[in-house]
C-alpha cells in the first residue's frame, strides 16, 4: 500500500464539490442579496451622513468638536492638545478628507461592535452553553484571514461601504465580546451573593452589579475594538472603502514610499488619539477604586 | 413591642453533589461524611440540623471552618437550596417558596451582613446603604433619608460620599451593617460579620451590635468561629461540627456542661467569669440579713469586682424588686471562675 501519497479525494470530486457549493451560494446571493442590502441600508445611510458631516463642515468646527470630545472623555489637557496638533498636521499634509472618512468608518464600526458585542458577551457570561457555542466562532473570526470572508461578503454586497463595514466589524468585534464575557464572569461572587441576599432580580443584578463591576474590562474591550478596526482600514480599502487605507494601498502598489508613510502615520495618530481618550475615560470611571485608606 | 418571628430549622440536610437527594437516606442510616465522600463522591454539608432560633434574640452558630456554619446560614434566606428539610419563619417554609416569593422574602424579611463586607465598590457609602431599598423600589429621596439615619447610627456620619475603598475594614463593615439595618427586616443574618476585623475593632463592633439589639430586638443569626464572640453575643449558641449540631443552649450551659471532649477543649480557655451568672453559683437555701447586694443575672466577674471593692465575703443576690434570692460567697465565686482540671 502506498503510504506516501495521502489518499485524498479525487480532483474531479473536489472540483464538483466546489462548483456545487459556489453555485448554491451564488443562488443564495441572487435570492437574498437585495434583502440583505436593504437590512444594512440604515447603517450605510448613517455612515454616509457622518462622513458628510465631518467632510462638509468647516474644518475649524470639526477640529473643535473632535478635540472637545477628547477633552470630555479624558479631562486631560495634554491629551487634548496632542490631539489638536495631530489633527492640524493631518490637515496641513493634505490628508484631511481621507482622515475624516476613516474616523467616520471607525466610529460606526465601533458603535456596531458595541451594540452587538455587549449583548452577546452578556449572554455568554450567563450561559456556559452559549459560551461553548460562541467561543469557537470568535476563534474562527479572529484567525480566518480576512480576505477569505471578504469573498462571500463582496459576493453579496458588491464593493463599497457595507462590505467594508462588515469585514471590519467581524474582525474587530471578538475582543468586545470576549472581554464583556470575561468582565462579567470575573465579578466578585461575594458581591453578587450580597445582591442576591437583598432580593435583586436578574436585571437588577446586571445593571447594579455585573455591568458596573465589569466596566473596566468592557472599556478595555472597546479600546481593543477601536484599535483593530483601525488596523483593518487598509484591508477594507481593497474592497472599495475610501479613507486613509486607499492611499496606503496605492502606495504599496506603486512603491510611493512617502505617501505610504504619511498616510500610515495618520492612521497611527488617529489610533493614539482614540486610545488615549478611551483609556483616560476608562480610568476616570474607576476613580472609586483608588485606595486612599491603607 | 412584640418580638418578631423566630426561625425553626427542622431536619435540614444539605448534600453537595449531583444526586444529593438519593444520598439523604444513606446519611439518615448513619453513613459518616468521609464514607459518603469516598464511596459516592458526595459531600455532606449539613446533617439533620434542628435548631429553634428564638425571635428577637441573638442565636449564634459556632464551628470551625468546614463545619457547615456558613452553609447553614445561607439556608435561612436560601442562597443555598436544601437537599431536605424545612426552614420555618412564622408559617412560611423558606424551602417551599417560589422564586418570586423568595425574592420578596429576601427583600422584606431578611438582611445579611457578610464576612468580606461585599459592598459595591463603585457606589458611595450612601448608595451602598440604600441598596436594599432601591431594589424594593422605595423612592430615592425616602430611601436616602432612612439610610442617613442608620449611617449616623453606626457612626459613619460625614462619610456618606466616600467610596468603600477609602474606608478601613471596620468602617466598611459598619457600612455593611447600615445597609442591612436600613432594610428594616426582622431577621438579620450575620455571616462571620466581624471575623475579618482586628480584635479591638471586633470588640467595638460587637458592642455596636449589642447596643442596637437592645432597642431593635431583631432575630439575629450570627455565625462565628470565635467562642469568646459567641459567648459575648449569643443569647443561645449552637455548636456545629462536620455539618451536625453537637450541642446547643445558652453560653453558660455550654461552658458548664460541655457535651463532649471536643466542646470541652473549646471552652477550656474561656474566661468563665464573663459567662457564668451569679444565679448559677449562689446558694438558694440561705438568705443574709443586711450586707451588700448583687443584682441577679450579672456575671461572676462583676460580682468578684463588687467583693473586691467592698471587702465583703458574702452578698445577697437580689431580684429586680430587691427581694433576696440566695447568697453568693467569695469562695464559690472564685471556685466557679477557675477552670476545673480536665479529666
Amino acid at each position: 500500500m502506498d503510504l506516501v501519497e495521502f489518499p485524498s479525494l479525487s480532483r474531479g470530486t473536489l472540483r464538483d464539490m466546489r462548483i456545487a457549493i459556489d453555485g448554491a451560494f451564488r443562488e443564495f446571493t441572487r435570492a437574498y442579496g437585495e434583502t440583505l442590502e436593504q437590512i444594512f441600508e440604515p447603517v450605510e445611510d448613517f455612515l454616509v451622513f457622518l462622513e458628510g458631516l465631518l467632510i462638509d463642515s468647516p474644518w475649524p468646527i470639526v477640529i473643535a468638536v473632535l478635540v472637545g470630545l477628547v477633552y470630555l472623555l479624558s479631562r486631560d489637557v495634554k491629551i487634548s492638545v496632542g490631539s489638536f496638533i495631530a489633527l492640524f498636521l493631518i490637515g496641513v499634509f493634505g490628508m484631511w478628507e481621507d482622515t475624516m472618512r476613516t474616523i467616520a468608518m471607525v466610529s460606526v464600526c465601533t458603535m456596531l461592535a458595541i451594540i452587538l458585542g455587549i449583548p452577546i458577551g452578556i449572554l455568554m457570561a450567563r450561559s456556559d452553553r452559549a459560551q461553548g457555542f460562541v467561543n469557537p466562532v470568535l476563534d474562527l473570526m479572529q484567525t480566518m484571514p480576512s480576505f477569505v470572508y471578504l469573498i462571500p461578503v463582496v459576493m453579496i454586497f458588491g464593493l463599497g461601504k457595507i462590505p467594508g463595514l462588515i469585514a471590519v466589524v467581524i474582525y474587530a468585534i471578538p475582543p468586545m465580546i470576549r472581554l464583556t464575557n470575561l468582565g462579567i464572569r470575573l465579578v466578585d461572587p461575594d458581591v453578587l451573593e450580597a445582591a442576591d441576599a437583598f432580593g435583586s432580580n436578574a436585571r437588577q443584578k446586571l445593571v447594579n452589579v455585573q455591568l458596573p463591576l465589569a466596566l473596566p474590562t468592557i472599556m478595555a474591550g472597546i479600546n481593543q475594538t477601536i484599535m483593530m478596526s483601525l488596523a483593518m482600514v487598509v484591508v477594507a480599502s481593497m474592497i472599495g472603502v475610501r479613507g486613509l487605507g486607499q492611499p496606503v494601498l496605492n502606495a504599496i502598489n506603486n512603491q510611493y514610499f512617502t505617501m505610504g508613510v504619511m498616510n500610515g502615520l495618520a492612521i497611527v495618530a488617529i489610533a493614539i488619539i482614540f486610545d488615549r481618550a478611551t483609556q483616560a475615560y476608562g480610568k476616570r470611571l474607576q476613580k472609586h477604586s483608588e485606595v486612599v485608606h491603607g | 413591642m412584640a418580638d418578631p418571628d423566630g426561625i425553626e430549622i427542622k431536619h435540614l440536610y444539605k448534600i453537595f453533589g449531583p444526586n444529593g437527594q438519593d444520598m439523604v437516606q444513606l446519611v439518615k442510616d448513619g453513613m459518616p461524611k468521609a464514607e459518603l465522600n469516598e464511596k459516592h463522591n458526595h459531600v455532606l454539608g449539613l446533617n439533620d440540623i434542628n435548631i429553634s432560633m428564638p425571635g428577637g434574640k441573638i442565636q449564634v452558630v459556632m464551628g470551625l471552618s468546614g463545619s457547615g456554619k456558613s452553609t447553614l446560614i445561607r439556608h435561612i434566606n436560601r442562597l443555598i437550596d436544601p437537599t431536605a428539610g424545612e426552614v420555618l419563619i412564622g408559617d412560611a417554609d423558606v424551602c417551599k417558596m417560589s422564586r418570586t416569593e423568595l425574592r420578596e422574602f429576601r427583600r422584606h424579611k431578611t438582611a445579611m451582613v457578610f464576612q468580606k463586607f461585599a459592598l459595591l465598590p463603585h457606589r458611595t457609602v450612601m448608595k451602598n446603604t440604600v441598596y436594599g431599598l432601591e431594589i424594593q423600589g422605595v423612592p430615592m429621596k425616602e430611601a436616602e433619608e432612612r439610610a442617613a439615619r442608620w449611617i449616623a447610627r453606626v457612626g459613619l456620619e460625614g462619610f456618606e460620599d466616600n467610596y468603600p475603598n477609602q474606608l478601613s475594614g471596620g468602617m466598611q463593615q459598619r457600612v455593611g451593617l447600615a445597609r442591612a439595618l436600613t432594610n428594616d427586616a426582622d431577621i438579620l443574618l450575620m455571616d462571620e460579620a466581624f471575623s475579618a476585623l482586628d480584635p479591638l475593632i471586633r470588640m467595638d463592633m460587637q458592642s455596636v451590635l449589642l447596643d442596637l439589639q437592645q432597642e431593635l430586638h431583631k432575630t439575629i443569626v450570627f455565625i462565628t468561629h470565635d467562642l469568646d464572640e459567641a459567648l459575648r453575643l449569643g443569647d443561645r449558641i449552637a455548636i456545629l461540627r462536620d455539618g451536625a449540631v453537637i450541642q446547643q443552649g445558652t453560653g453558660q450551659e455550654i461552658v458548664l456542661r460541655p457535651e463532649d471532649e471536643y466542646i470541652a477543649d473549646f471552652v477550656k480557655e474561656v474566661n468563665r467569669g464573663r459567662v457564668i451568672k451569679v444565679d448559677t453559683v449562689m446558694d438558694r437555701s440561705r438568705k443574709l440579713e443586711g450586707g451588700i447586694t448583687i443584682p441577679h443575672g450579672v456575671m461572676l466577674e462583676e460580682a468578684a469586682k463588687t467583693f473586691a471593692d467592698t471587702g465583703q465575703s458574702e452578698a445577697n443576690v437580689v431580684n429586680g424588686s430587691g427581694a433576696p434570692l440566695g447568697v453568693l460567697t467569695v469562695q464559690d465565686t472564685i471556685t466557679a471562675m477557675v477552670t476545673p482540671a480536665v479529666h
